[in-house]
Protein backbone atom coordinates (compact mmCIF):
# COMPACT_ATOMS: atom_id res chain seq x y z
CA UNK A 1 0.00 0.00 0.00
CA UNK A 2 1.26 3.36 -0.92
CA UNK A 3 2.75 5.21 2.15
CA UNK A 4 2.54 8.26 1.05
CA UNK A 5 -0.59 9.65 -1.58
CA UNK A 6 -0.94 13.33 -2.25
CA UNK A 7 -3.06 14.88 -4.77
CA UNK A 8 -2.05 17.31 -6.95
CA UNK A 9 1.25 17.41 -8.31
CA UNK A 10 2.05 21.97 -8.72
CA UNK A 11 3.72 23.51 -6.50
CA UNK A 12 3.07 21.87 -3.35
CA UNK A 13 2.62 18.31 -4.39
CA UNK A 14 6.50 18.65 -5.74
CA UNK A 15 7.92 20.35 -2.67
CA UNK A 16 6.21 17.23 -0.57
CA UNK A 17 7.79 15.13 -2.92
CA UNK A 18 10.83 16.18 -2.73
CA UNK A 19 10.89 16.84 1.19
CA UNK A 20 9.68 13.17 1.57
CA UNK A 21 12.52 11.70 -0.23
CA UNK A 22 15.07 13.58 1.84
CA UNK A 23 13.90 11.95 5.02
CA UNK A 24 12.12 8.79 3.34
CA UNK A 25 13.81 7.30 0.63
CA UNK A 26 12.04 4.08 0.12
CA UNK A 27 8.60 4.82 1.46
CA UNK A 28 6.19 4.38 -1.59
CA UNK A 29 4.53 7.80 -3.06
CA UNK A 30 1.51 7.61 -5.35
CA UNK A 31 1.00 11.48 -6.79
CA UNK A 32 -2.77 11.96 -8.35
CA UNK A 33 -2.93 14.92 -10.84
CA UNK A 34 -5.88 15.89 -12.66
CA UNK A 35 -3.81 17.35 -15.24
CA UNK A 36 -2.40 14.68 -18.38
CA UNK A 37 1.13 16.31 -17.25
CA UNK A 38 1.68 17.43 -14.31
CA UNK A 39 5.10 19.59 -13.09
CA UNK A 40 4.87 22.58 -14.96
CA UNK A 41 5.08 26.41 -13.82
CA UNK A 42 1.72 27.47 -13.27
CA UNK A 43 2.78 31.42 -13.31
CA UNK A 44 4.26 30.36 -16.65
CA UNK A 45 1.18 30.11 -18.83
CA UNK A 46 1.50 33.51 -19.61
CA UNK A 47 4.77 32.71 -21.12
CA UNK A 48 3.20 30.19 -23.25
CA UNK A 49 0.79 32.87 -24.71
CA UNK A 50 3.38 35.54 -25.56
CA UNK A 51 5.54 32.95 -27.29
CA UNK A 52 8.37 33.39 -24.48
CA UNK A 53 8.33 29.86 -23.53
CA UNK A 54 7.36 26.20 -25.13
CA UNK A 55 5.96 23.88 -22.80
CA UNK A 56 9.36 21.97 -22.62
CA UNK A 57 10.80 25.56 -20.75
CA UNK A 58 7.63 25.33 -18.65
CA UNK A 59 8.70 22.12 -16.73
CA UNK A 60 10.32 23.38 -13.54
CA UNK A 61 12.05 19.94 -12.73
CA UNK A 62 13.84 17.86 -15.15
CA UNK A 63 11.85 15.10 -17.17
CA UNK A 64 12.88 12.42 -14.93
CA UNK A 65 11.79 14.08 -11.81
CA UNK A 66 8.89 11.55 -10.85
CA UNK A 67 10.98 8.53 -11.43
CA UNK A 68 14.26 9.92 -9.49
CA UNK A 69 11.98 10.36 -6.74
CA UNK A 70 10.43 6.98 -7.74
CA UNK A 71 7.09 8.39 -7.30
CA UNK A 72 3.73 6.71 -8.85
CA UNK A 73 2.54 9.73 -11.11
CA UNK A 74 -1.24 8.93 -11.39
CA UNK A 75 -1.77 11.77 -13.97
CA UNK A 76 -5.04 12.51 -15.89
CA UNK A 77 -6.65 10.88 -12.73
CA UNK A 78 -8.90 12.64 -10.67
CA UNK A 79 -9.51 12.09 -7.08
CA UNK A 80 -13.02 11.70 -6.47
CA UNK A 81 -13.92 11.76 -2.68
CA UNK A 82 -11.80 10.46 0.61
CA UNK A 83 -12.52 7.58 2.91
CA UNK A 84 -10.60 9.18 6.31
CA UNK A 85 -11.95 5.93 8.12
CA UNK A 86 -10.65 3.49 5.74
CA UNK A 87 -8.09 5.52 4.62
CA UNK A 88 -8.39 5.82 1.13
CA UNK A 89 -8.80 7.62 -1.65
CA UNK A 90 -11.71 6.70 -4.66
CA UNK A 91 -10.56 7.80 -8.11
CA UNK A 92 -12.02 8.16 -11.46
CA UNK A 93 -12.61 4.90 -13.23
CA UNK A 94 -13.61 3.24 -10.05
CA UNK A 95 -10.58 2.67 -8.31
CA UNK A 96 -8.78 3.43 -5.60
CA UNK A 97 -5.55 4.21 -3.43
CA UNK A 98 -5.48 3.52 0.19
CA UNK A 99 -3.10 5.94 2.25
CA UNK A 100 -0.93 6.17 5.46
CA UNK A 101 -0.38 9.59 4.96
CA UNK A 102 -2.78 12.09 2.77
CA UNK A 103 -1.28 15.04 1.12
CA UNK A 104 -4.52 17.62 -0.05
CA UNK A 105 -2.60 19.90 -2.61
CA UNK A 106 -5.09 20.55 -5.03
CA UNK A 107 -4.93 24.16 -5.35
CA UNK A 108 -6.72 26.33 -6.63
CA UNK A 109 -10.34 26.95 -9.28
CA UNK A 110 -10.94 30.03 -10.94
CA UNK A 111 -13.54 32.27 -9.75
CA UNK A 112 -16.15 32.48 -12.06
CA UNK A 113 -18.94 35.31 -11.57
CA UNK A 114 -22.11 34.94 -12.90
CA UNK A 115 -22.02 37.14 -16.18
CA UNK A 116 -24.77 36.52 -18.92
CA UNK A 117 -22.88 35.46 -22.19
CA UNK A 118 -19.97 33.76 -20.47
CA UNK A 119 -20.68 30.57 -22.34
CA UNK A 120 -19.85 32.10 -25.37
CA UNK A 121 -17.27 30.31 -28.03
CA UNK A 122 -14.31 33.23 -26.75
CA UNK A 123 -14.49 33.34 -23.26
CA UNK A 124 -11.55 31.81 -21.01
CA UNK A 125 -10.48 31.14 -17.60
CA UNK A 126 -6.70 31.65 -17.34
CA UNK A 127 -4.95 29.24 -14.83
CA UNK A 128 -3.97 25.56 -16.32
CA UNK A 129 -1.96 24.52 -18.80
CA UNK A 130 -5.05 23.22 -21.07
CA UNK A 131 -6.78 26.86 -20.56
CA UNK A 132 -3.73 28.76 -21.60
CA UNK A 133 -3.12 25.99 -24.83
CA UNK A 134 -7.17 26.34 -25.69
CA UNK A 135 -6.46 30.35 -25.55
CA UNK A 136 -3.43 30.30 -27.73
CA UNK A 137 -5.05 28.39 -30.51
CA UNK A 138 -7.68 31.22 -30.76
CA UNK A 139 -4.92 34.12 -30.84
CA UNK A 140 -3.93 34.06 -34.50
CA UNK A 141 -7.60 34.88 -35.46
CA UNK A 142 -7.93 37.22 -32.98
CA UNK A 143 -7.73 41.16 -32.98
CA UNK A 144 -9.02 42.41 -29.22
CA UNK A 145 -10.09 41.21 -26.03
CA UNK A 146 -11.13 41.91 -23.10
CA UNK A 147 -9.09 40.93 -19.52
CA UNK A 148 -11.55 40.74 -16.45
CA UNK A 149 -9.55 41.66 -13.68
CA UNK A 150 -6.62 43.52 -12.84
CA UNK A 151 -4.76 41.11 -10.48
CA UNK A 152 -1.52 39.45 -10.88
CA UNK A 153 -3.26 36.89 -13.56
CA UNK A 154 -5.08 39.62 -15.01
CA UNK A 155 -2.25 42.02 -15.80
CA UNK A 156 0.49 38.57 -17.12
CA UNK A 157 -2.55 37.62 -19.46
CA UNK A 158 -2.46 41.57 -21.03
CA UNK A 159 0.75 41.67 -21.06
CA UNK A 160 1.04 38.44 -23.03
CA UNK A 161 -1.88 39.23 -25.40
CA UNK A 162 -0.39 42.55 -25.98
CA UNK A 163 3.28 41.02 -27.00
CA UNK A 164 0.91 38.91 -29.68
CA UNK A 165 -0.40 42.08 -30.95
CA UNK A 166 -3.79 42.51 -29.40
CA UNK A 167 -5.67 45.16 -28.66
CA UNK A 168 -6.41 44.85 -25.12
CA UNK A 169 -8.89 46.49 -22.40
CA UNK A 170 -8.91 45.79 -19.10
CA UNK A 171 -11.84 45.93 -16.60
CA UNK A 172 -11.52 46.54 -12.92
CA UNK A 173 -13.88 46.56 -10.32
CA UNK A 174 -11.69 48.40 -7.90
CA UNK A 175 -10.71 51.76 -8.45
CA UNK A 176 -7.02 50.77 -8.97
CA UNK A 177 -5.23 48.18 -10.75
CA UNK A 178 -3.10 45.62 -8.68
CA UNK A 179 -5.01 46.99 -5.87
CA UNK A 180 -4.41 43.54 -3.22
CA UNK A 181 -0.75 43.85 -3.67
CA UNK A 182 0.17 47.60 -4.65
CA UNK A 183 -0.77 51.30 -2.91
CA UNK A 184 -2.28 53.79 -5.21
CA UNK A 185 1.00 55.58 -6.30
CA UNK A 186 2.80 52.06 -7.32
CA UNK A 187 -0.41 51.02 -9.25
CA UNK A 188 -0.50 54.17 -11.15
CA UNK A 189 3.46 53.80 -12.29
CA UNK A 190 2.10 50.35 -13.37
CA UNK A 191 -1.09 51.77 -14.43
CA UNK A 192 0.75 53.83 -16.50
CA UNK A 193 3.59 51.32 -18.14
CA UNK A 194 0.28 49.73 -19.14
CA UNK A 195 -1.21 52.41 -20.84
CA UNK A 196 2.00 53.30 -23.24
CA UNK A 197 1.91 49.45 -24.15
CA UNK A 198 -1.67 50.65 -25.55
CA UNK A 199 -3.55 49.14 -23.46
CA UNK A 200 -7.53 50.66 -22.37
CA UNK A 201 -7.73 50.40 -18.79
CA UNK A 202 -11.04 50.60 -16.95
CA UNK A 203 -11.36 50.94 -13.16
CA UNK A 204 -14.40 50.97 -11.14
CA UNK A 205 -16.32 48.32 -13.48
CA UNK A 206 -16.83 44.68 -14.41
CA UNK A 207 -18.71 43.15 -17.66
CA UNK A 208 -22.55 43.35 -17.35
CA UNK A 209 -22.64 40.62 -20.11
CA UNK A 210 -20.85 38.94 -23.29
CA UNK A 211 -22.36 39.62 -26.58
CA UNK A 212 -22.22 37.68 -29.56
CA UNK A 213 -21.05 38.59 -33.03
CA UNK A 214 -23.43 39.65 -35.42
CA UNK A 215 -22.76 36.59 -37.71
CA UNK A 216 -22.77 33.88 -35.18
CA UNK A 217 -24.07 35.28 -31.63
CA UNK A 218 -22.41 32.13 -30.27
CA UNK A 219 -19.08 33.41 -31.07
CA UNK A 220 -17.89 36.40 -28.72
CA UNK A 221 -18.08 39.81 -30.44
CA UNK A 222 -18.02 42.17 -27.73
CA UNK A 223 -19.04 42.97 -23.92
CA UNK A 224 -21.06 45.52 -22.03
CA UNK A 225 -19.32 47.09 -18.90
CA UNK A 226 -21.29 48.19 -16.12
CA UNK A 227 -21.53 52.15 -17.64
CA UNK A 228 -22.96 50.30 -20.60
CA UNK A 229 -20.05 51.06 -22.61
CA UNK A 230 -19.84 48.37 -25.23
CA UNK A 231 -16.13 47.43 -26.04
CA UNK A 232 -15.74 45.36 -28.95
CA UNK A 233 -13.70 41.95 -28.71
CA UNK A 234 -12.81 38.51 -29.75
CA UNK A 235 -11.94 37.69 -26.45
CA UNK A 236 -13.09 37.19 -23.16
CA UNK A 237 -10.66 36.46 -20.36
CA UNK A 238 -11.76 35.92 -17.37
CA UNK A 239 -9.01 36.30 -14.27
CA UNK A 240 -10.52 37.39 -11.54
CA UNK A 241 -8.86 35.15 -8.77
CA UNK A 242 -8.22 31.98 -7.29
CA UNK A 243 -10.41 29.56 -4.77
CA UNK A 244 -9.37 26.98 -2.98
CA UNK A 245 -10.50 23.54 -4.83
CA UNK A 246 -12.41 21.84 -1.81
CA UNK A 247 -14.57 18.94 -3.28
CA UNK A 248 -12.35 16.66 -1.98
CA UNK A 249 -12.82 17.46 1.48
CA UNK A 250 -16.51 18.91 1.59
CA UNK A 251 -18.34 16.31 3.64
CA UNK A 252 -15.46 14.90 5.16
CA UNK A 253 -14.26 15.94 8.95
CA UNK A 254 -11.53 18.09 7.72
CA UNK A 255 -11.87 21.17 8.71
CA UNK A 256 -12.51 24.39 6.36
CA UNK A 257 -13.05 28.23 6.41
CA UNK A 258 -12.30 29.78 2.95
CA UNK A 259 -9.41 27.20 2.63
CA UNK A 260 -8.36 24.45 4.60
CA UNK A 261 -7.44 24.88 8.22
CA UNK A 262 -3.94 23.71 8.72
CA UNK A 263 -1.70 24.28 11.82
CA UNK A 264 2.05 24.56 12.00
CA UNK A 265 3.13 21.05 10.90
CA UNK A 266 0.48 21.30 7.55
CA UNK A 267 -1.52 19.40 9.08
CA UNK A 268 -5.51 19.50 9.46
CA UNK A 269 -7.88 18.20 12.54
CA UNK A 270 -7.91 14.68 10.96
CA UNK A 271 -4.84 12.45 11.77
CA UNK A 272 -2.33 11.60 8.88
CA UNK A 273 -4.01 14.29 6.50
CA UNK A 274 -1.82 17.33 5.89
CA UNK A 275 -2.80 20.32 3.41
CA UNK A 276 -0.79 22.78 1.35
CA UNK A 277 -0.16 25.81 -1.29
CA UNK A 278 -3.56 27.11 -2.44
CA UNK A 279 -6.09 25.32 -0.47
CA UNK A 280 -4.98 25.73 2.46
CA UNK A 281 -4.80 28.60 5.16
CA UNK A 282 -1.46 28.78 6.37
CA UNK A 283 -0.14 31.26 8.70
CA UNK A 284 0.90 34.99 7.84
CA UNK A 285 3.12 36.10 10.30
CA UNK A 286 2.36 39.87 9.41
CA UNK A 287 -1.21 39.10 10.42
CA UNK A 288 -0.44 36.98 13.05
CA UNK A 289 -3.51 34.56 11.54
CA UNK A 290 -3.99 31.98 8.98
CA UNK A 291 -5.66 32.79 5.56
CA UNK A 292 -5.56 32.24 1.92
CA UNK A 293 -2.39 33.22 0.34
CA UNK A 294 -2.16 31.89 -3.52
CA UNK A 295 1.54 32.16 -3.99
CA UNK A 296 4.00 29.69 -5.37
CA UNK A 297 6.79 30.30 -2.85
CA UNK A 298 4.43 29.31 -0.33
CA UNK A 299 2.77 26.60 -1.48
CA UNK A 300 6.25 25.23 -2.41
CA UNK A 301 7.27 26.04 1.30
CA UNK A 302 4.44 24.91 2.58
CA UNK A 303 4.57 21.73 0.58
CA UNK A 304 7.83 20.89 2.37
CA UNK A 305 6.54 21.26 5.56
CA UNK A 306 3.78 19.04 5.09
CA UNK A 307 6.07 16.72 3.13
CA UNK A 308 8.32 16.68 6.28
CA UNK A 309 6.28 16.16 8.90
CA UNK A 310 4.54 13.58 6.65
CA UNK A 311 7.73 11.33 6.72
CA UNK A 312 8.14 11.81 10.07
CA UNK A 313 10.88 14.63 10.49
CA UNK A 314 9.56 17.31 12.63
CA UNK A 315 9.30 20.61 10.57
CA UNK A 316 7.83 23.91 11.71
CA UNK A 317 6.03 26.41 8.81
CA UNK A 318 7.09 29.48 10.27
CA UNK A 319 4.72 31.61 8.19
CA UNK A 320 4.74 33.35 5.22
CA UNK A 321 3.02 36.57 4.06
CA UNK A 322 1.71 38.54 0.67
CA UNK A 323 4.76 38.61 -1.09
CA UNK A 324 4.54 39.63 -4.49
CA UNK A 325 7.52 40.39 -7.40
CA UNK A 326 6.26 41.45 -10.85
CA UNK A 327 8.17 42.00 -14.27
CA UNK A 328 5.46 42.71 -16.35
CA UNK A 329 5.19 46.24 -19.02
CA UNK A 330 8.81 46.50 -17.77
CA UNK A 331 8.49 47.64 -14.47
CA UNK A 332 9.79 45.39 -11.74
CA UNK A 333 8.17 45.64 -8.39
CA UNK A 334 8.28 43.78 -5.10
CA UNK A 335 5.60 44.17 -2.80
CA UNK A 336 5.42 42.51 0.69
CA UNK A 337 3.53 42.20 3.41
CA UNK A 338 1.16 45.42 3.95
CA UNK A 339 1.18 47.29 1.09
CA UNK A 340 -2.12 49.88 2.46
CA UNK A 341 -1.96 50.50 6.18
CA UNK A 342 -5.40 51.02 7.96
CA UNK A 343 -6.09 54.12 8.64
CA UNK A 344 -4.40 53.66 12.32
CA UNK A 345 -2.06 55.53 14.29
CA UNK A 346 -0.14 52.20 14.92
CA UNK A 347 0.99 52.34 10.97
CA UNK A 348 3.58 54.73 9.89
CA UNK A 349 4.59 54.78 6.49
CA UNK A 350 8.02 56.05 5.15
CA UNK A 351 8.52 57.42 1.31
CA UNK A 352 11.06 57.78 -1.13
CA UNK A 353 9.06 58.76 -4.69
CA UNK A 354 11.02 60.39 -7.58
CA UNK A 355 9.08 60.18 -10.32
CA UNK A 356 11.94 61.69 -12.77
CA UNK A 357 13.67 58.25 -11.89
CA UNK A 358 10.61 56.19 -12.26
CA UNK A 359 11.49 54.99 -8.52
CA UNK A 360 9.37 54.87 -5.55
CA UNK A 361 10.06 53.56 -2.08
CA UNK A 362 8.16 52.49 0.65
CA UNK A 363 8.38 50.89 4.04
CA UNK A 364 5.33 50.19 6.58
CA UNK A 365 6.06 50.00 10.09
CA UNK A 366 4.56 48.99 13.00
CA UNK A 367 6.17 49.46 15.91
CA UNK A 368 9.82 50.01 14.50
CA UNK A 369 9.06 46.64 12.85
CA UNK A 370 8.90 46.44 9.27
CA UNK A 371 5.53 44.86 7.79
CA UNK A 372 5.27 46.46 4.70
CA UNK A 373 7.69 46.87 1.74
CA UNK A 374 6.77 47.94 -1.77
CA UNK A 375 9.61 48.97 -4.55
CA UNK A 376 9.33 50.10 -8.03
CA UNK A 377 11.95 49.89 -9.95
CA UNK A 378 15.11 49.09 -7.70
CA UNK A 379 14.20 46.01 -6.23
CA UNK A 380 17.48 44.04 -5.43
CA UNK A 381 18.12 44.98 -1.61
CA UNK A 382 14.28 43.55 -1.27
CA UNK A 383 15.14 40.45 0.38
CA UNK A 384 17.35 42.05 2.82
CA UNK A 385 13.90 44.06 4.00
CA UNK A 386 12.04 40.59 4.01
CA UNK A 387 14.47 39.15 6.27
CA UNK A 388 14.76 42.20 8.77
CA UNK A 389 10.33 41.91 8.28
CA UNK A 390 10.98 38.16 9.22
CA UNK A 391 13.03 38.83 12.01
CA UNK A 392 10.91 41.56 13.66
CA UNK A 393 13.45 44.02 13.93
CA UNK A 394 13.46 47.16 15.48
CA UNK A 395 14.50 49.30 12.94
CA UNK A 396 14.01 52.88 14.85
CA UNK A 397 17.75 53.89 14.47
CA UNK A 398 18.57 53.28 10.95
CA UNK A 399 14.91 53.87 9.46
CA UNK A 400 15.36 56.08 6.86
CA UNK A 401 18.46 54.75 5.91
CA UNK A 402 15.98 51.80 4.97
CA UNK A 403 15.56 53.88 1.59
CA UNK A 404 18.44 55.23 0.32
CA UNK A 405 19.98 53.95 -2.97
CA UNK A 406 22.77 52.74 -0.49
CA UNK A 407 20.95 50.63 1.45
CA UNK A 408 23.01 47.27 1.70
CA UNK A 409 23.70 44.92 4.34
CA UNK A 410 26.48 47.59 5.72
CA UNK A 411 24.07 49.17 6.72
CA UNK A 412 22.94 47.24 8.96
CA UNK A 413 24.62 48.04 12.77
CA UNK A 414 26.95 45.21 13.00
CA UNK A 415 25.44 43.53 16.42
CA UNK A 416 22.72 43.02 14.06
CA UNK A 417 24.35 41.77 11.34
CA UNK A 418 25.80 38.99 13.33
CA UNK A 419 22.55 38.42 14.96
CA UNK A 420 20.61 38.03 11.87
CA UNK A 421 23.12 36.41 9.92
CA UNK A 422 25.17 34.08 11.74
CA UNK A 423 28.90 32.94 11.53
CA UNK A 424 29.24 35.66 8.73
CA UNK A 425 30.71 39.47 8.37
CA UNK A 426 32.63 39.53 12.11
CA UNK B 1 39.24 48.32 2.35
CA UNK B 2 36.77 49.04 -0.11
CA UNK B 3 39.13 48.61 -3.49
CA UNK B 4 36.37 47.24 -5.84
CA UNK B 5 38.83 44.63 -7.39
CA UNK B 6 36.57 41.41 -6.81
CA UNK B 7 34.20 43.70 -8.79
CA UNK B 8 36.00 43.79 -11.17
CA UNK B 9 37.79 40.48 -11.84
CA UNK B 10 33.93 38.67 -11.49
CA UNK B 11 33.19 40.78 -14.00
CA UNK B 12 35.78 39.62 -16.47
CA UNK B 13 35.24 36.11 -15.28
CA UNK B 14 32.01 36.61 -16.44
CA UNK B 15 32.32 38.26 -19.81
CA UNK B 16 32.71 36.87 -22.99
CA UNK B 17 36.29 37.84 -24.13
CA UNK B 18 37.68 37.48 -20.37
CA UNK B 19 39.89 40.58 -21.16
CA UNK B 20 38.99 43.20 -18.70
CA UNK B 21 39.91 46.17 -21.23
CA UNK B 22 37.37 44.48 -24.02
CA UNK B 23 35.23 43.37 -21.11
CA UNK B 24 34.75 47.13 -20.02
CA UNK B 25 35.13 48.95 -22.89
CA UNK B 26 33.45 46.33 -25.88
CA UNK B 27 31.25 44.11 -24.58
CA UNK B 28 27.53 45.41 -24.99
CA UNK B 29 25.45 45.32 -22.70
CA UNK B 30 28.98 45.13 -20.56
CA UNK B 31 28.84 42.06 -18.02
CA UNK B 32 27.81 42.73 -14.63
CA UNK B 33 29.73 41.51 -11.47
CA UNK B 34 27.62 38.83 -9.64
CA UNK B 35 29.64 39.89 -6.52
CA UNK B 36 28.82 43.31 -4.67
CA UNK B 37 30.63 45.64 -2.76
CA UNK B 38 28.85 46.74 0.32
CA UNK B 39 30.10 49.71 1.40
CA UNK B 40 28.93 51.91 4.54
CA UNK B 41 31.99 54.05 5.45
CA UNK B 42 33.97 52.68 7.02
CA UNK B 43 32.25 49.16 6.97
CA UNK B 44 33.05 47.36 3.55
CA UNK B 45 32.73 44.33 2.43
CA UNK B 46 31.88 42.14 -0.27
CA UNK B 47 28.57 39.31 -1.00
CA UNK B 48 27.92 37.32 -3.29
CA UNK B 49 25.60 34.09 -3.41
CA UNK B 50 25.83 32.28 0.34
CA UNK B 51 25.06 28.95 -1.44
CA UNK B 52 22.43 28.37 1.54
CA UNK B 53 21.87 24.62 2.67
CA UNK B 54 18.28 25.67 2.88
CA UNK B 55 18.38 28.01 -0.25
CA UNK B 56 14.69 30.05 -0.11
CA UNK B 57 15.68 31.47 -3.72
CA UNK B 58 15.42 27.27 -4.56
CA UNK B 59 11.75 26.85 -3.01
CA UNK B 60 10.52 30.24 -4.27
CA UNK B 61 11.90 30.04 -8.02
CA UNK B 62 8.83 29.51 -10.64
CA UNK B 63 10.41 27.97 -12.94
CA UNK B 64 13.03 25.83 -11.78
CA UNK B 65 15.73 28.14 -12.53
CA UNK B 66 17.29 28.07 -9.49
CA UNK B 67 18.27 24.60 -8.38
CA UNK B 68 20.28 22.91 -5.34
CA UNK B 69 22.98 20.75 -6.20
CA UNK B 70 22.80 17.49 -4.91
CA UNK B 71 25.98 16.92 -4.57
CA UNK B 72 27.94 19.75 -5.44
CA UNK B 73 25.62 21.68 -2.76
CA UNK B 74 25.88 24.63 -4.86
CA UNK B 75 22.93 26.55 -5.99
CA UNK B 76 23.10 27.17 -9.58
CA UNK B 77 21.05 28.78 -11.84
CA UNK B 78 20.19 28.53 -15.36
CA UNK B 79 20.16 31.72 -17.42
CA UNK B 80 18.15 29.73 -20.05
CA UNK B 81 15.34 28.47 -17.78
CA UNK B 82 15.27 31.92 -15.73
CA UNK B 83 11.94 34.31 -16.92
CA UNK B 84 13.45 36.94 -14.65
CA UNK B 85 10.44 37.24 -12.55
CA UNK B 86 12.70 38.23 -9.59
CA UNK B 87 11.17 36.44 -6.95
CA UNK B 88 14.72 34.95 -5.77
CA UNK B 89 15.51 38.71 -5.36
CA UNK B 90 12.47 38.82 -3.20
CA UNK B 91 13.88 36.52 -0.57
CA UNK B 92 17.02 36.31 -0.88
CA UNK B 93 18.26 37.09 2.94
CA UNK B 94 21.57 38.56 1.43
CA UNK B 95 20.13 40.50 -1.72
CA UNK B 96 23.00 38.93 -3.17
CA UNK B 97 20.95 38.14 -6.65
CA UNK B 98 20.74 40.43 -8.78
CA UNK B 99 19.23 41.74 -12.68
CA UNK B 100 21.45 40.85 -15.30
CA UNK B 101 22.49 43.01 -18.01
CA UNK B 102 19.51 41.96 -20.41
CA UNK B 103 17.50 42.87 -17.30
CA UNK B 104 15.26 39.83 -17.92
CA UNK B 105 17.00 37.54 -16.30
CA UNK B 106 18.93 37.31 -12.93
CA UNK B 107 22.62 36.85 -12.12
CA UNK B 108 24.40 35.52 -9.28
CA UNK B 109 27.66 33.83 -7.77
CA UNK B 110 28.76 30.77 -9.49
CA UNK B 111 31.65 30.19 -7.26
CA UNK B 112 33.44 30.27 -10.92
CA UNK B 113 32.70 26.88 -11.70
CA UNK B 114 35.50 26.53 -14.62
CA UNK B 115 37.89 27.65 -12.00
CA UNK B 116 39.73 25.65 -8.73
CA UNK B 117 39.63 29.51 -6.84
CA UNK B 118 36.50 31.90 -7.74
CA UNK B 119 38.35 35.04 -9.31
CA UNK B 120 36.95 37.00 -6.30
CA UNK B 121 38.98 35.41 -3.95
CA UNK B 122 41.62 35.10 -6.12
CA UNK B 123 42.38 38.01 -6.88
CA UNK B 124 41.25 40.03 -3.51
CA UNK B 125 44.67 42.00 -2.62
CA UNK B 126 44.02 41.72 1.13
CA UNK B 127 43.06 38.50 1.75
CA UNK B 128 39.82 39.56 2.80
CA UNK B 129 38.00 37.06 0.69
CA UNK B 130 38.39 33.50 1.64
CA UNK B 131 36.82 30.84 0.06
CA UNK B 132 36.09 27.80 2.16
CA UNK B 133 33.64 24.84 2.96
CA UNK B 134 31.17 25.66 5.96
CA UNK B 135 29.68 22.50 7.46
CA UNK B 136 25.70 23.56 8.22
C1 LIG C 1 -1.28 33.10 -14.64
C2 LIG C 1 -0.79 32.90 -13.24
C3 LIG C 1 0.29 33.65 -12.81
C4 LIG C 1 0.79 33.47 -11.52
N1 LIG C 1 1.86 34.19 -11.15
C5 LIG C 1 2.39 34.01 -9.93
C6 LIG C 1 3.53 34.74 -9.52
O1 LIG C 1 4.10 35.54 -10.27
N2 LIG C 1 4.00 34.53 -8.29
C7 LIG C 1 3.43 33.65 -7.43
O2 LIG C 1 3.91 33.50 -6.32
N3 LIG C 1 2.34 32.95 -7.78
C8 LIG C 1 1.80 33.10 -9.00
N4 LIG C 1 0.68 32.40 -9.35
C9 LIG C 1 0.06 31.51 -8.35
C10 LIG C 1 0.71 30.13 -8.31
O3 LIG C 1 0.68 29.55 -9.57
C11 LIG C 1 -0.02 29.26 -7.29
O4 LIG C 1 0.10 29.84 -6.02
C12 LIG C 1 0.55 27.83 -7.22
O5 LIG C 1 0.44 27.21 -8.46
C13 LIG C 1 -0.16 27.02 -6.14
O6 LIG C 1 0.30 25.71 -6.15
P1 LIG C 1 -0.54 24.51 -5.55
O7 LIG C 1 0.35 23.33 -5.63
O8 LIG C 1 -1.09 24.89 -4.24
O9 LIG C 1 -1.81 24.33 -6.48
P2 LIG C 1 -2.09 24.37 -8.03
O10 LIG C 1 -0.95 24.96 -8.76
O11 LIG C 1 -3.40 25.00 -8.20
O12 LIG C 1 -2.16 22.83 -8.43
C14 LIG C 1 -3.11 21.94 -7.93
C15 LIG C 1 -3.14 20.72 -8.80
O13 LIG C 1 -4.01 19.76 -8.23
C16 LIG C 1 -4.83 19.20 -9.24
N5 LIG C 1 -6.06 18.72 -8.60
C17 LIG C 1 -6.97 19.46 -7.92
N6 LIG C 1 -7.98 18.69 -7.48
C18 LIG C 1 -7.69 17.44 -7.90
C19 LIG C 1 -8.35 16.19 -7.76
N7 LIG C 1 -9.50 16.09 -7.08
N8 LIG C 1 -7.80 15.10 -8.32
C20 LIG C 1 -6.62 15.18 -8.99
N9 LIG C 1 -5.95 16.34 -9.14
C21 LIG C 1 -6.48 17.46 -8.61
C22 LIG C 1 -5.06 20.35 -10.19
O14 LIG C 1 -5.48 19.89 -11.44
C23 LIG C 1 -3.68 20.99 -10.20
O15 LIG C 1 -2.86 20.38 -11.13
C24 LIG C 1 0.17 32.55 -10.64
C25 LIG C 1 -0.92 31.80 -11.08
C26 LIG C 1 -1.40 31.96 -12.37
C27 LIG C 1 -2.56 31.15 -12.81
Amino acid sequence: MPKYVIVGASAAGIGAVEAIREVDPIGTITVISEEPCPQYSRPMISDLISGKADFEKMKCRDDHFWKKNDVQALTGRTALSLNLSDKYVALDKGDHVNFEKLLVATGGKPFIPKIEGANKNGVFTFTTLSDAESLAAKIEKAKSAVVIGAGLIGVSVTEALVKRGLKVTMVELQDKILSLILDPTASEMVENAIRKAGVTIATGQTIQRVIGKTENDNIVGGAVLTSGEQVQCDLVIIAIGVIPRMELVSGTDVKTNRGILVDKFMRTNVSDVYASGDVAEAYDFVFGENRLLPLWPLAQLEGKVAGYNMAGKKADYLGGTAMSALKYFGVPIISIGIANPKDDAAYESIVKHEPERNLYRKIVLKDNAIVGVTLVNDIERAGILFHLMKNGVNVKKFKQELLSDDFCLATLPRSLRRKLYPGEYK
Amino acid sequence: MGCGLCEVYCTVQHSKSKDIIKAYNKENPRPISRVKLEVHKPVSFAIQCRHCEDALCVTACLSGAMQKDEETGLVTHDTEKCIGCWTCIMVCPYGAIKMDASGKAVSKCDLCAELEVPACVANCPNGALVYKEVKP
